[in-house]
């Protein structure tokens, strides 16, 4: 059993989702629940902390990819902080660097929603 | 199932399809390129792409039924390790899907063809054949020098 955890905590108008363990075919579902939760909730300001997060496979990337468009049609975005070397490694192979904004701290990303307002 | 040949290793791995065995799949890929003495970066690299190519065949070989039989083979010679991957599912080559174009995924809000691309980036061959008694064989190779 893949071990997964993601939980949501509120910093000002961002929502912050902390990673834990392994993201795969099989987990990421539990993060797209988080997903639809937010956007029903209005939530469009995300920002992912990837700290604990030790393996993304393309089904884990496919999420960011399936709710992207959604929170920046509503003025909102997803911005990744704390990711590890060989998670980064693998966004970078698929070019994602290009379309997402990606932060060595978390508190970098909640700033960058700040200035955007 | 550990076999040991006289020039190498060779390790074999069947489990059923369900996406609650990848990591079941992971483990048995890193304790096999362990012993086989693969740095970390190979290592991690031969690990997902031997997950992409089996969530593959989970989703389009056998259409999220957890019933059918996944079967993980590694080999290792001298100077590369091939992963033979069998299922008995629908037919499925990975190399007739196209390269993903990012921004129109995103645009579709869908992310297909990502793992495809990314078995290729990690591996240096991905091969497909339709065996004799009709099961699919996806072959990764990297080669290790």
């Amino acid at each position: 059993m893949a071990d997964f955890n993601v939980s949501t905590r509120g910093v000002g108008s961002v929502n912050v989702l902390d990673l834990k363990g392994y993201l795969d075919a099989h987990t990421a579902p539990e993060l797209e629940k988080v997903f639809n939760k937010l956007i029903d909730d209005k939530s469009y300001n995300v920002v992912v902390n990837f700290r604990d997060l030790n393996y993304i496979s393309s089904a884990g990337l496919g999420v960011f990819m399936a709710y992207v468009e959604t929170m920046r049609e509503n003025k909102g975005d997803i911005k990744f902080s704390n990711m590890k070397e060989n998670v980064y490694n693998i966004f970078d192979l698929l070019g994602f660097p290009v379309l997402y904004e990606f932060f060595k701290d978390e508190t970098e990303a909640l700033d960058k929603f700040k200035v955007q307002g | 199932m550990l076999k040991t040949k006289d020039k190498g290793l060779e390790r074999v791995l069947i489990v059923k399809s369900s996406t609650d065995n990848l990591s079941v799949i992971r483990d048995f890929t890193k304790s096999s390129a362990a012993e086989c003495g693969c740095t970390d970066e190979i290592t991690n690299k031969i690990i997902l792409a031997v997950d992409e190519a089996c969530t593959n065949i989970i989703k389009h070989a056998y259409k999220f039924s957890p019933n059918g039989e996944i079967e993980v083979e590694i080999k290792l010679n001298k100077s590369k390790m091939v992963i033979d991957i069998t299922d008995s599912g629908s037919h499925f080559d990975p190399n007739s899907v196209p390269n993903p174009n990012l921004i129109e995924s995103q645009k579709q809000r869908r992310a297909g063809g990502l793992g495809i691309f990314l078995m290729k980036k990690l591996m240096d061959e991905v091969n497909y054949r339709i065996l004799n008694d009709n099961r699919n064989q996806v072959e990764l190779v990297k080669n290790l020098k």
